[in-house]
């Protein structure tokens, strides 16, 4: 070993030896100790996720358990189940609740009806250069600002807007504001993060395992219901959830075009606020994340979330 | 040539992605139960072919029968040839027997028959027990056996290979030839079989067409193909060849046009020795040694400059010496040169 590297058997000219600097001999050590390797890269994250992430809903959970001085207004740490109860006896929150999930799944149902000969359409049809196109365009209204989308859509959809010039034609008329606009709306701000995991996913069908389908005898649709939609669902699953979370959250959308409709995010917006119960803010904040909690799951025994 | 119905006939075919032409006005009978090869470089157009052949692709030009009948606007699920792919294609979510029983639930067989066909056909490839794993699950030699399963339960007409035994080594690919070629006994049905492996072509085929920019360069039994190539292209994509040009074939072998040699036709003499009749004869010295196991390859300079490749058997174990620098004459019979490119009377 010393005799090689005093007297090496070709001279490499010109090209200077290893510097020995500290940096290198860190460099030494992680390359020879995974674990420190791993930890070094993990810890950063992991930080960052306990602390914010965890903890913050931690103290969202916790503040559920409190109650309000109704004299002074002030947050009372004493342990009480008084929230839940509210939330979960009282009428009002039944019926949002239940209109809160079912717009959820109005929407995510239609963006996936939409998205999927979108997305179709920019993975098998398109050329390279229209596929490029069409992504920048599918990815274009993440540039403008949600308010901004929120507001044009109120306009699209007003009396006299967009819209009704558009339908009066043929006798039909603008929805105005209230369910279907909600569900318009938040239909269009969402589409793309439905379309981009299912153009991912049908990227990932082989083109020969369409030929493949076909040359076997299938037509078409055989092929797209026994061979891509079954490939595709991971993707479609993880599309729906980003449409669904969203939806089930959203409470500036539904202030701007639902009229006098509420949703389970007004609900913990105006206990924020106006009516100053944080407590049983954070009581309602649980019932989207427990639906989250299920929806998941669900996705999770159904398989879909192996392949992600 | 037999006159009954060939099993397929390219007329006038032409496929042209926008301005190259893939596939170039290819006239072409492949006759029932043939073991047919297109052999050719990648970008040759013999891939090109097969998929205008499945329906993969719709020719720009030309017509497409199978056993007589035009299946040129047919779709791919219409025509009676099916598919083994290059990257095998089978279907990830779905089990081995699953992947093999599918063409049989597409045409609406029932499941106790299907899956019964589709065990048998497992059995013929020797992967019987491996109905319930998933593709992932096997080797590429298995994978392999699957999709020809996969292609071969629903009885097509015409099996079309394209480079299936591409992503496999040698040892693997020279088993499933043996067994590609035995199927193919067995079925009775016609091969199209896509390659770019010289070797494989000549092994398998009952006849070979060499395919270079969308035409086809050649065509005949594998010993027209590498005895008597009929262009510098054919002599130099199969096998290797000494190609003379039209100078040197003048000067060094006193025949006109373009000639060749293949390089184990040419014996090594010391030099000086006596010449025999009919032999060419080449005075050189031998620049490079490579040694290949079973053969040695051997470089000879020739004293016009021309560089001569000579492949020896290694029948002592002792011709490994290095014998670089050495002078030898080349010697080989003026019958085992063949004459390319025919010069026009």
């Amino acid at each position: 070993m010393t005799s090689n590297a005093a007297s090496p058997l070709i001279e490499r000219a010109g090209i200077p030896p290893h510097r020995h600097t500290p940096a290198r001999r860190v460099s030494v050590f992680l390359s020879q100790h995974a674990r420190a390797r791993l930890g070094l890269l993990l810890s950063a994250p992991l930080l960052w996720l306990g602390l914010v992430y965890i903890v913050a809903l931690a103290a969202l959970l916790v503040t559920a358990f409190w109650s309000v001085d109704s004299f002074t207004g002030e947050v009372s740490t004493t342990w009480t189940l008084d929230n839940f109860v509210t939330v979960f006896t009282g009428a009002v929150y039944q019926a949002v609740t239940l209109r809160t999930v079912g717009i959820a799944l109005l929407v995510t149902i239609v963006d996936i009806v939409i998205a999927l000969p979108i997305a179709f359409f920019m993975a098998k049809v398109a050329s390279p250069r229209l596929r490029r196109i069409l992504v920048i365009a599918v990815l274009m209204p993440l540039w403008a600002s949600y308010l901004v989308k929120a507001y044009a859509w109120r306009s699209v959809l007003s009396e006299g807007g967009l819209l009704e010039w558009l339908l009066s034609p043929f006798g039909g008329q603008t929805p105005g504001y209230g369910i279907p606009a909600i569900v318009i709306t938040l239909s269009y701000l969402w589409l793309p993060y439905v379309i981009l995991p299912i153009y991912a996913g049908l990227e990932r069908v082989p083109d020969s395992l369409l030929e493949a389908s076909s040359d076997l005898g299938a037509k078409t649709g055989r092929t797209l219901v026994s061979i891509v939609l079954p490939m595709l669902w991971p993707a479609i699953i993880a599309g729906s959830i980003f449409s669904f979370s969203l939806s089930l959250g959203d409470y500036i959308t539904v202030n701007i075009v639902g009229g006098a409709n509420q949703l389970l995010g007004n609900l913990v917006f105006t206990n924020v606020g106006a009516a100053n119960n944080l407590p049983l803010a954070a009581a309602i904040a649980t019932i989207p994340i427990a639906i989250m909690v299920v929806y998941l799951t669900a996705a999770r025994r159904s398989g879909a979330l192996e392949s992600l | 040539m037999t006159t009954a119905t060939p099993a397929i006939r390219l007329t006038a075919l032409s496929k042209a992605f926008g301005s190259v032409n893939a596939v170039d006005n290819l006239d072409l009978d492949i006759a029932e139960g043939e073991f047919f090869s297109m052999l050719g470089p990648s970008g040759s157009g013999k891939t090109t072919v097969l998929r205008l052949i499945a329906g993969f692709e719709m020719p720009s030009a030309g017509t497409i029968e199978l056993q007589g009948h035009d299946v040129t606007n047919r779709s791919p699920f219409d025509r009676d040839v099916n598919t083994v792919f290059q990257d095998y294609a089978l279907f990830p979510h779905m089990t081995v027997r699953e992947n093999v029983a599918y063409g049989l639930r597409v045409r609406g067989m029932g499941k106790k028959e299907r899956l019964e066909r589709a065990a048998a056909s497992l059995e013929s490839v020797a992967l019987g027990g491996f109905g319930d794993r998933k593709p992932s699950q096997l080797s590429g030699g298995q994978r392999q056996r699957v999709a020809l399963a996969r292609a071969t339960v629903v009885q097509p007409k015409v099996l079309l290979l394209d480079e299936p035994l591409g992503a496999l080594d040698l040892k693997l690919r020279e088993q499933m030839q043996v067994e590609l070629k035995e199927l193919q006994r067995s079925l009775g049905i016609t091969f199209i079989f896509v390659t770019h492996d010289q070797e494989e072509a000549l092994t398998l085929s009952d006849r070979i067409a060499v395919f270079n920019k969308g035409r086809i360069e050649q065509l005949g039994t594998p010993t027209e193909i590498y005895e008597r190539p009929q262009s510098s292209f054919v002599a130099s994509f199969v096998g290797t060849s000494n190609i003379f040009d039209e100078n040197r074939s003048r000067e060094v072998l006193g025949v006109p046009g373009t000639n060749s040699i293949r390089p184990e036709k040419i014996t090594l003499a010391g030099a000086g020795s006596a010449v025999p009749e009919g032999t060419v004869s080449l005075d050189g010295t031998i620049s490079e040694v490579i040694y290949l196991g079973t053969s040695t390859r051997l470089l000879v300079t020739l004293a016009s400059g021309q560089q001569l490749s000579v492949l020896e058997q290694n029948v002592s174990s002792l011709s490994g010496n290095d014998r670089r620098g050495q002078k030898v004459r080349a010697e080989f019979a003026r019958t085992d040169v063949v004459s390319l490119a025919p010069i026009p009377a």
